[in-house]
This record gives C-alpha cells, sequence and structure tokens, in this order.
C-alpha cells in the first residue's frame, strides 16, 4: 500500500462525496484541492462555483484567491459575487466545503474571534462568504483536522451556522428550509448528523484509528453510528492526480 | 412590518434614500473631463472621516496606487467596508486610516495567511467593528444601488454573525418566512480599478465583476483608476462593453499597473514575492516602519513604487505568469 498523509487521506475522502453533475461552493486550499481531484476522477462534470463571481472553470492550477484569474479560467462565466451567492440561495448548489477555527457537535463553525468579541484574544477574518454558503447550500461539509482545541462544546462566536441549537431549531431560525451539515471529514474518522437530534456521529473511521482515538480528541460526546464503516484508504490513482496534477507544489498537501 | 431581532452593532452609514436621492440631485452629470493624477483626486474627494469602500477582490483589480495613496495623504478616522478585504486593507490599517470597519473578510489574505499589521490594529480597540458576510455587503450596496433602504436576504439569521450586526429580522409579508433585512450601503467614497476608461469615466473591465456595478452605483463619489485611458469614440463604437458609465465618475487617474502587487485580470499575476515580503516584515514593527517609508511614504506616486520592485521586467514576468505563458510548448 501507498504511503500517504492525513492531508492527502482527508481530501480523497472528501471528493468522493461529490457526485457527476453536482454543483459546490468551495474556497481556497483543501477544499479546492478535493473539488479538483473530484473533477479528475469521479465527477468530470463538477460544477465550482467561487464565491467572487468564477462559474465552471477549469482550474489549471490551486487558486491563491478565490477571485483571482485561474477562478475563470476556460470557465463558463465571470459573474459577480451576487450572481454565485444568488445561486446558492435559489437553491441552485448542492455543497460547500467550510472550515474554522472551532465547530461544535452540530457543526456550527467560528471564523471570526477567540476571546470577546468587543476585546477579542485573537481575530481572524470573519464569515467572508462562510456564513452565506452554509445558509444556502444544500449541503455543507467541513474538512478540518481532529482535535480537542477545534471541536469545542460550544464555540466563542458562532460565525457560520450548523445545525444550531440541534432538533429543528435551524427550521426555526429563518435560513432556508432542508439545507444544512452534511459530513464532517477528519484525520481520524468521518461524521454525520444524527436526523432527529442533529448531533454530530461518527459514521466511518479511518485505517489505524477505532472510536475512542476519535472520543479523545474531541471536546464533546460523540455519538457512535450502530455500524461503523472502514474508511478506504486514497487509491494509487487518487494520490498520483493529487500529487503530480492537483498540488505539484504541496501547497496544501505539504502542510499534511 | 415588525423587527423580531437586532444585531447589536453600529451602523455607520444612514440608509435614508431621500437624504442619498438629495445628493444626488446636485451631482455633476455633464461629459466633463475628468482626468486627474491621482494625488489630486484623494485630496480633493476624500476627506478625513469619510465611508469608505474598494472595489475588485481583495488582491485582485484592486485599487492598490489608491490605497498607497490615502495612506501617503494620512487620511484618518474613515469608516470601511471590510468586503473580502486582504492586501488592501493591509494597506489601510498600516496608515490606520479607519477607525469604523463592516466586516465581511478581513486580517487574512486568504491562501497566503494573516495579515499581522491588519489583526494587531484591528484588536488594538482603536477599531468599532460591526460583523456582515460577503453576500450581506453585496446586498446592501443592491440595495443603495436602487435607491431602497434595505434588501432581505435569508442569510445570517440564528448566528452570531447576526447578533454582532446591525441588521434586523421580520416576517415577510407574503409568505410569513423570517427575513434578514439588511440595511443599504452607500459610500460616500469609492474607488474602482478599471482596464479602460475614456476622460469622461466610461469604463470597461475583464473578468469578474465582484461587487463593483452595484458599488458604482451605491457610491455619493467615485474615483476610477485605469490602467489606459482610450478615446470617447471607442466606446461610442461599442457601448454594450461599457461597465460603469461616465455620470458615476468623479475622477479618472490613468495608473497602470495600478493593482499591483495584485493581480489585474488579463494583464498581470499578483507578485506573491512581494506580498510575502509585506507579510513577513510586518511582525516586526521597526522593519515594517522602514519598509512603509521605502515603499509608500518617500515614493512619489504608484510609478516609483513600481520601480522600487523590479519595474518593467517584473511586469513583464507577472504578464508571462498571468497567461500561463511557461506552459506553452
Amino acid at each position: 500500500m501507498t504511503d500517504y498523509n492525513a492531508m492527502e487521506l482527508m481530501i480523497s475522502v472528501a471528493s468522493r462525496e461529490l457526485e457527476n453533475g453536482a454543483t459546490v461552493g468551495v474556497g481556497t486550499g483543501a477544499p479546492c484541492a478535493a473539488a479538483m481531484l473530484s473533477q479528475k476522477t469521479s465527477a468530470p462534470d463538477l460544477v465550482i462555483l467561487f464565491e467572487a463571481g468564477g462559474l465552471s472553470p477549469e482550474l489549471p492550477e490551486m487558486p491563491i484567491s478565490v477571485g483571482d484569474s485561474r477562478t475563470v479560467h476556460r470557465a463558463a462565466m465571470a459573474g459577480s459575487m451576487g450572481d454565485t451567492m444568488d445561486y446558492c440561495s435559489r437553491g441552485f448548489v448542492d455543497y460547500t466545503f467550510l472550515g474554522g477555527a472551532q465547530i461544535d457537535m452540530y457543526g456550527n463553525l467560528n471564523s471570526t474571534v477567540i476571546g470577546d468579541h468587543a476585546n477579542p484574544k485573537v481575530r481572524f477574518p470573519g464569515s467572508g462568504g462562510a456564513n452565506d454558503f452554509a445558509s444556502f447550500c444544500w449541503r455543507m461539509m467541513v474538512m478540518t483536522p481532529q482535535d480537542n482545541k477545534r471541536f469545542v462544546e460550544k464555540v466563542d462566536f458562532l460565525t457560520t451556522p450548523g445545525w444550531l441549537e440541534g432538533g429543528d431549531s435551524r427550521a426555526k431560525s429563518g435560513l432556508p428550509l432542508d439545507a444544512g451539515p452534511y459530513k464532517i471529514i477528519t484525520d481520524m474518522a468521518v461524521m454525520d448528523f444524527e436526523p432527529d437530534s442533529k448531533r454530530m456521529r461518527v459514521i466511518s473511521l479511518h485505517p489505524g484509528y477505532g472510536f475512542a482515538d476519535v472520543q479523545d480528541n474531541c471536546g464533546f460526546e460523540l455519538i457512535k453510528a450502530d455500524e461503523l464503516k472502514d474508511t478506504l484508504p486514497p487509491s494509487e490513482d487518487e494520490l498520483r492526480i493529487l500529487r503530480e496534477e492537483v498540488d505539484p507544489y504541496g501547497y496544501v498537501i505539504g502542510r499534511g | 412590518m415588525d423587527v423580531i431581532d437586532q444585531g447589536i452593532g453600529p451602523l455607520f452609514t444612514d440608509p435614508d434614500p431621500d437624504k442619498i436621492r438629495a445628493f444626488f440631485r446636485k451631482k455633476n452629470r455633464k461629459m466633463t473631463n475628468k482626468v486627474m493624477n491621482l494625488k489630486t483626486a484623494v485630496e480633493t474627494y476624500v476627506h478625513d472621516g469619510d465611508y469608505l469602500a474598494i472595489g475588485g477582490f481583495g488582491a485582485n483589480r484592486t485599487p492598490v496606487a489608491a490605497c498607497h495613496e490615502i495612506v501617503r495623504q494620512k487620511k484618518k478616522n474613515m469608516g470601511f467596508a471590510g468586503h473580502t478585504a486582504t492586501h488592501d486593507m493591509e494597506i489601510l490599517s498600516a496608515g490606520e486610516v479607519y477607525d469604523r470597519l463592516d466586516v465581511a473578510y478581513v486580517v487574512g489574505l486568504e491562501a497566503r495567511g494573516l495579515s499581522t499589521c491588519s489583526r494587531k490594529y484591528v484588536q488594538s480597540g482603536k477599531v468599532q467593528v460591526t460583523e456582515w458576510t460577503n453576500y450581506a455587503l453585496t446586498v446592501r450596496l443592491k440595495a443603495a444601488a436602487m435607491g431602497v433602504p434595505y434588501l432581505p436576504a435569508r442569510n445570517m439569521m440564528g448566528t452570531d454573525t447576526f447578533k454582532y450586526s446591525a441588521g434586523k429580522t421580520a416576517n415577510c409579508p407574503y409568505t410569513g418566512k423570517k427575513l434578514n433585512l439588511l440595511p443599504a450601503l452607500s459610500p460616500d467614497v469609492s474607488f474602482i480599478h478599471v482596464h479602460e476608461a475614456d476622460v469622461y469615466g466610461n469604463c470597461r473591465f475583464k473578468g469578474i465583476t465582484v461587487a463593483d456595478l452595484d458599488l458604482a452605483n451605491a457610491s455619493k463619489r467615485l474615483i476610477i483608476t485605469t490602467e489606459r485611458l482610450i478615446s470617447n469614440n471607442e466606446i461610442k463604437h461599442d457601448p454594450s462593453s461599457t461597465r460603469i458609465p461616465f455620470h458615476l465618475v468623479d475622477a479618472v487617474c490613468e495608473v497602470p499597473f495600478g493593482a499591483y502587487p495584485g493581480t489585474m485580470p488579463y494583464e498581470y499575476f499578483s507578485d506573491e514575492d512581494h506580498i510575502k515580503t509585506w507579510l513577513t516584515v510586518e511582525k516586526d514593527s521597526d522593519k515594517f516602519k522602514e519598509f512603509l517609508n521605502e515603499n509608500i511614504f518617500n515614493c512619489k506616486d504608484h510609478d516609483e513604487y513600481i520601480q522600487l520592485n523590479g519595474g518593467l521586467a517584473k511586469m513583464r514576468l507577472l504578464r508571462s505568469k498571468e497567461f500561463l505563458l511557461d506552459r506553452e510548448v
């Protein structure tokens, strides 16, 4: 079996979640790598949207910015931020991939501040388009390393909506119905959300990890699915395409 | 419609459309020659305390030369729309130009990492912060462009992003659904960088429009920096290519490579080495002071800044990078 690092594993697993012909709103970094890998393997007709206005590009390399020239390379349209987000708001966009400094058991994300808002310990960029994508896209996914600092009981600031307080709280909030967090992909496991409580649930373990490892690296109690699956490791093909075509300079997979 | 919830953040601009109409009633509509140098444009149209918006997207088709000039002229106490503000914000933070900040995306430079200078300034306690999202600011500009006091959207609800915004929610009179009502945002002064403009301010640009078409309509005063001046005859022969019309524009400044070190689509790619230098040098405040003196305060204009950082040879390299010419076989 070929060796791979945690980032290569997460990107490969994430890429398999996107079916051919689907639409996905992505940012820079790992989410973009997953979408590119998906386009070059199982989903050649995947439509990638960037929040700055790029629609359906053929990415020649990883963009540095979600508004740089690569995001409209051989694209269908160079539109506007309003165009992209209006598509999302109207229900045209199936998936989005997001990240954040903190995530809680309902998939709520913090990318704004650690500490008090008026007097923050650390200021982060804020929502950007993340709150919008998570409000509007049917299925929100997150790729993030599994550790206690990130997986917290309560996020310091709820930047981007997951299932809010669980149960039917999201449906009551005014956000579009039936959209919400779908899968969380870490370096140890894949999680989904238990349908009634909307709490995070481990459904698949990556090679070498047990449920206890995941729970030990999580700041809240996880639900264990009745049948835990074994995650398929990255295939030789996935690794070759990822290393040679998607991220030849190792901008993202070099961080694994 | 009764307000259900409202954010606790301050609203930095007045959404009253009749006040804005009264302003536009007096604005010049004549096709006059508006060409001037950037120094004069900033002296004339940017005032301490104004609310400022910068077009483009972070370091893409961003009027960087204008940001330098605002810092060079030591403008202060401005409001600022942090609408994916990346390298532009880094420059304005270095000059401590603003003290009120509408946040959609700030302090970061996307995949390049976070800016120490922007982060330090926002954390300093000198800046009032109201939270929004990228779409929220787009919609707020759209409302101002339409001349209405707000537009509804379905984002932000249920989150702290809403709680720390200046938004309000209410039930829709048609469907009963709860909506986020986003107040119109009319900046006092905005800068947009374009590929081509005539002397009257008719503008063309290529690539993504981001929020610039609404920004142009929403802004009380608009200054255009352009890679090239073109003749009015050329505009008249192909009016469907005009993206910003003359009557919105107060000043036209010809600034070749005006988005450097950011990307100008179909012209030049970003100078990642120089941007990395910014991100590195700003970690040491003495070195950063020296760097700012060298690159902004002691430069007369953008031409001198370009010369200092590699001149035409560098621009040719970035042009080749923009078109991926090294991949042609």
